[in-house]
């Protein structure tokens, strides 16, 4: 891919400026603001709307945010939004029919005019992108909305310069350096003087960033950028040991385990709407007042509704014993027999979200040292 | 096409769910070709007898009489509807089934002789068939109008009983439970799209009970958060004290010290 060191370049913070001014003369340009108490993902057209001296405090069931000692502008880690919110949005019209005289006519839905610009997208979330990817476009019945969402997007990811409690990106072999799946990647050298280490990932990338004002790198700036992510990844501290984890966990399916989680989990499928990797919709019909249109609408679902399971005459999976297995089983073992990779990207959602803190990485490494004790 | 004939009667309640009706006014005027309304005592004094294809019953039953007429609205119903927290679990007013009715009329009426009242407040399923219910305190006006859509397509209706959590995430609000501030969403049904969580509240539980609610996981969140047994009761003692999951849980809670 990028092989140039002519394509590596540093920029001052203001320089961000005239990147998101670029993008914005075509695109709708995304980016973290604070809002709400946390960091989420919205419309940004100033360098202001980023969260200049910003960080997160996260914990299994917990998040707050808390100023910075310095100006950092991507010092945090993921929050409650991902990318998954607008490559593949909660609620989509898929079609349209209107009755007419001689029969009904089928409108497809308007055609999407956005094209987008995400920054700030972490090492994490082009991991899950790309498992998306996997999933919606590039298998045999590819979703044509989203692969046309996400043709056009272009992507400035961040080099993670602070990990939370939460992100276990390091033992998942998908971060906190970005490696694949971006148009420009930043790293925010913060060592006595505030200054962006830049790398095109992509020609269109290049090209951007030949227009933004720069200097090359030096060696001293690459080796900063590189210990910057060497040193987020050092103070990560949660670890999802992998190995042989989807053998053990199929192996463990009727432990006890499930039991004594489903007392603590409340089937709220916020786990699954936080998941920059789940991709479960459903499909509901709704005709208007006059029953002439009706339009077809495909929303957000979660394993954890007992409609998810509905086959005739009932759910399939009644207990949240049985729920909460199957999405812990589908994200760290049967995913991998489907599409050749975990469906977890350790980007720790899951578990700050979860309301009552439950721990992907806690349970899993129960059922596996479970599993072991027995075997 | 024969119009479908709808007709809207009113028990204990305070007419918000019936109001709800009255804010799709727009709507179902617009469909005044498949609709006739044909009782409805808020809109209009016009009041055209049985039987009625559709009747959507508001309020809880409190009293002897209220317990004769359901019966008999129940004959006159092709489908039969609850709408909102009173029909469905009997309402705010169902804190009198915790307590001593006959007490607290004495507490509040100078002349509690005459008041004839029922000790408890029960839902309409407790005395007839109910053919469908719409939850909330009040009804949302779009599960009304997706209720009776579906009515006139002749398909099923789609009112999930998923929790309020994803329609909280659907629109990106950012979770106030996770941020500490209690809220019922993960045990409450879902309807309201999530209307308190976006303005940072957390949930109250309009809509009741949820499909599997974990109320018990969720009370010791609460705890986690510093609130006593006490404030627990409150929280699940509401306008859906009688629905079964929210009662259980509150009485779990009533006997613990704070
Ligand atoms: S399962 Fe949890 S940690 Fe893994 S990608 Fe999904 S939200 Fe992130
Ligand atoms: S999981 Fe890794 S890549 Fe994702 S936010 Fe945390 S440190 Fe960054
Ligand atoms: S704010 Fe309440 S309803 Fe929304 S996700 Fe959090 S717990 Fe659920």
């Amino acid at each position: 891919m990028q092989q140039a060191t002519a394509a590596i370049r540093v920029l001052a913070p203001e320089a961000l400026q005239d990147l998101i001014s670029a993008l914005a003369a075509t695109r709708v340009v995304l980016g973290p603001v604070r809002r709400d108490g946390a960091i989420v993902y919205d419309e940004i057209s100033r360098l202001d709307d980023l969260p200049a001296g910003w960080t997160d405090r996260q914990e299994a069931g917990q998040y707050r945010l808390e100023p910075r000692t310095d100006a950092a502008l991507f010092g945090y880690a993921v929050g409650p939004h991902s990318w998954k919110q607008f490559l593949l949005p909660p609620r989509e019209v898929l079609f349209t029919t209107r009755q007419t005289a001689d029969g009904l006519d089928f409108l497809p839905p308007p055609a999407e005019e956005r094209t987008y610009a995400f920054i700030g997208v972490r090492a994490c979330e082009l991991a899950a992108i790309a498992v998306q990817d996997k999933v919606l476009r590039d298998g045999p019945y590819a979703d044509t909305a989203y692969a046309a969402r996400r043709e056009n997007a272009f992507i400035v990811a961040v080099n993670c310069g602070t990990a939370a409690p939460t992100c276990f990106c390091a033992s998942m072999n998908t971060g906190p350096k970005a490696a694949a799946g971006y148009d420009i990647a930043l790293t925010e050298l913060l060592d006595g003087r505030h200054e962006f280490l830049a790398e095109a990932g992509s020609e269109a990338g290049e090209a951007l960033l030949a227009a933004l004002p720069s200097r090359p790198a030096s060696a001293g700036d690459l080796a900063a950028a590189e210990a910057v992510t060497v040193n987020t990844a050092a103070a990560q501290t949660r670890a999802l040991n992998t190995e042989n984890l989807p053998a053990q966990l199929a192996a463990a399916a009727n432990h006890p385990h499930w039991q004594e989680v489903a007392q603590r989990c409340l089937s709220c499928g916020n786990c699954t709407m936080v998941c920059p990797t789940c991709f479960c919709t459903t499909v509901a019909d709704h005709t208007d007042l006059t029953t002439a249109d009706a339009q077809r609408v495909r929303s957000w679902d979660s394993c954890f509704t007992l409609d998810f399971s509905y086959l005739h005459g009932g759910s399939v999976r009644q207990s949240t014993a049985a729920r909460y297995r199957q999405w812990l089983t589908h994200k760290l073992s049967t995913w991998v027999e489907q599409f050749g990779t975990m469906g977890c990207v350790g980007c720790g959602r899951c578990i700050t979200w979860c309301p009552t803190g439950i721990d992907l990485v806690a349970e899993a490494t129960a059922l596996r040292e479970a599993q072991n004790g027995n075997s | 096409m024969p119009r479908l004939r709808l007709a809207v009667f009113k028990f204990a309640s305070c007419d918000g769910c019936q109001l709800s009706l009255l804010d799709c006014e727009d709507e179902l005027l617009a469909i005044t070709d498949a609709v006739e309304i044909a009782h409805f005592a808020e809109a209009s004094s016009t009041l055209a007898p049985g039987p009625y294809d559709l009747v959507l019953v508001e309020g809880s039953i409190t009293t002897a009489q209220d317990a004769e007429r359901i019966q008999e609205i129940r004959k006159q119903a092709g489908l039969l509807v609850t709408i909102g927290a009173c029909a469905t679990a009997g309402g705010i007013q169902a804190l009198r089934n915790f307590a001593d009715a006959a007490e607290y009329t004495r507490a509040v009426y100078p002349h509690p002789d005459y008041i004839s009242t029922l000790a408890t407040s029960t839902p309409i399923a407790a005395h007839v068939k109910v053919d469908a219910e719409l939850r909330g305190c009040p009804i949302s006006k779009e599960s009304l109008l997706e209720f009776i859509a579906a009515t006139l397509a002749g398909r099923a209706p789609v009112l999930p009983a998923r929790p309020v959590c994803i329609e909280c995430k659907s629109r990106g609000t950012v979770c106030v439970l996770v941020q500490g501030t209690p809220c019922l969403g993960p045990v409450t049904h879902a309807g309201c799209g999530a209307l308190c969580p976006s303005y940072r509240r957390g949930c109250y539980g309009c809509f009741g009970p949820s499909e599997t609610p974990n109320t018990a996981a969720l009370a010791a969140r609460f705890t986690a958060l510093g609130q006593t047994p006490r404030e627990i009761v409150h929280a699940f003692r509401n306008f859906n004290a009688g629905a079964a999951a929210f009662k259980r849980e509150s009485e779990a809670n009533e006997h613990k010290t704070d």
